[in-house]
């Protein structure tokens, strides 16, 4: 016999939260507990960045390689029709050849902008 | 078989008996909660133990052995030293953030990790589209670390964070897409669905060929995604120091420090749960003796003795191999295992369409 439902609680949305609330609770606990227990002194120098002990210079908070957006936005693309393709292979099966001729221009346009990227050389890093 | 949900429904009937229904539902929530927080740290922390054990047997050294048996109390004291040291306050940074990426990362991770199915009745969350649920929240974890290095302003942690950013996101892809074609062969998303269609035999043993391409491409995806080594470049200690979290001190520190294990095991619980049954026990059609013989054996064994043997590859990996550098990282995902994922996902349709599986 092959159960779920914990407790017979069939409302999962419920059981996420509860979820999402024991990390929040864990962070937060321990860190109160951190609080309470760990010592405490000031001192000016304490509260410099860590950086090899010799003074930040200039901000940090700057601007960065354009190579990362460059990834972010193609992980963006092929993430995005990775979720559209899941509905399908749920239900394979039941939608038959007409289904996967669908998916499969669906497939070949995003296998197209790989082929794309690829060539424009948007995934060599410069 | 075992059923866990005899001891949850007792429980439920018991305390029914004893209060009204949302009160029960309530301490129900409550019960869940501390059950997972204990199992969480626990857990966590028996990894922190069992990857210095491991990494010390592949180096010829003895490990942690002093602090109770076998060194077993070892990252109990060294999460107890991390709690009672001094949180330093930053004067330069973002302190909102810099306050809420732990609150991300390990709530991404308890949520990942309230989905895997524990054993047979012992599934917290059991969505119809648990899988991809888990694959959601888990990338959640991601903004954690961007905003740890981004609050921080530091160099080390800017640098650290944009890495494992950009490493996160391609390699999540990679997952997706195997577990994208695991979910064609199990026709179904949900947690539970996955395991009850592994019933008669395992989907490594279903799938064949494409299962194994798409297990081999998810355990490479799963090391990158816990950062892990050979893809530790977000921490590389001897060019960042200690990458996102450099700032972090105390247990602000050990939090990212539990995520980062707690994530090895629930990478290691998914492919268990895609590629050898969950907690299903070893079945064979028609070998009906053996298949007996395995029911014996307690379910939430079986699923731990998967994740265990699993994230036993992962850190084999991380203490063979060296550290890959990021045009190579990327490379990696996106000139190969993209590509490869992209036929095997064309192959295992084939297979599910002439019938070719098991």
């Amino acid at each position: 016999m092959i159960s779920s439902a914990i407790f017979g609680i069939e409302n999962n949305g419920l059981l996420a939260v509860t979820a999402l609330l024991t990390g929040v609770a864990l962070v937060f606990l321990a860190l109160w507990i951190a609080k309470l227990i760990s010592p405490r002194s000031f001192n000016p120098q304490k509260g410099e960045a860590y950086e090899c002990g010799i003074p930040t210079r200039g901000e940090s908070m700057s601007q960065f390689k354009v190579g990362y957006y460059l990834f972010a936005i193609l992980f963006l693309m092929f993430d995005v029709e990775t979720v559209f393709l899941y509905p399908w292979a749920v239900r394979m099966r039941e939608l038959g050849v007409n289904g996967l001729l669908s998916i499969a221009v669906f497939f070949g346009i995003l296998v197209l902008g790989l082929v794309y990227a690829w060539r424009k050389g948007a995934l060599e890093w410069k | 078989m075992q059923d866990f949900s005899l001891i949850t429904s007792w429980i439920d009937n018991s305390l029914r008996s004893l209060m009204p229904g949302w009160l029960t539902v309530t301490v129900e929530c409550l019960l869940i909660g501390v059950g997972l927080l204990l199992v969480y740290s626990l857990l966590a922390l028996f990894y922190i133990y069992y990857e210095r054990k491991l990494c010390a047997a592949f180096q010829c050294r003895l490990g942690p052995n002093r602090v109770g048996p076998f060194g077993l109390l070892q990252s109990f004291a060294d999460m107890f030293k991390m709690l009672i040291k001094e949180i330093i306050h930053l004067d330069h940074i973002d302190r909102f953030l810099f306050g809420l990426a732990p609150y991300l990362v390990i709530a991404a991770s308890v949520m990942a990790f309230a989905v895997l199915p524990w054993g047979n009745g012992l599934q917290v969350i059991d969505f119809n589209i648990g899988i991809f649920f888990l694959i959601a929240v888990s990338s959640i974890g991601v903004l954690g670390i961007l905003l740890a290095g981004w609050s921080s302003n530091n160099k080390f942690t800017l640098i650290g964070s944009l890495r494992s950013g950009a490493q996160m996101v391609s390699y999540e892809l990679s997952i997706g897409l195997s577990v994208l074609t695991m979910v064609c062969l199990a026709g179904t998303m949900s947690v539970g669905g996955i395991v009850a269609e592994q019933e008669n035999l395992w989907f490594i043993f279903k799938g064949h060929i494409p299962a194994i391409i798409a297990f081999v491409i998810y355990m490479i995806a799963g090391t990158a995604e816990t950062n892990r080594g050979p893809f530790d470049l977000p921490e590389a200690e001897s060019e960042l120091t200690a990458g996102y979290h450099t700032e972090y001190s105390g247990i602000h520190f050990g939090f990212f420090y539990l995520a980062e294990y707690l994530n090895l095991f629930v990478v290691s619980g998914v492919a268990a749960l895609l590629f050898f049954g969950g907690w299903m026990p070893l079945h064979f059609p028609g070998w009906d003796a053996f298949n007996h013989i395995m029911d014996y054996i307690p379910s939430v064994v079986w699923f731990l003795g998967k994740a265990f043997v699993l994230s036993f590859i992962i850190i084999w990996f991380k203490w063979t191999f060296p550290r890959l550098r990021i045009d190579q990282l990327l490379a990696l995902e996106w000139k190969y295992l993209l590509p490869i994922n992209l036929v095997n996902l064309v192959l295992m349709v084939l297979i599910i369409v002439f019938n070719w599986h098991f």
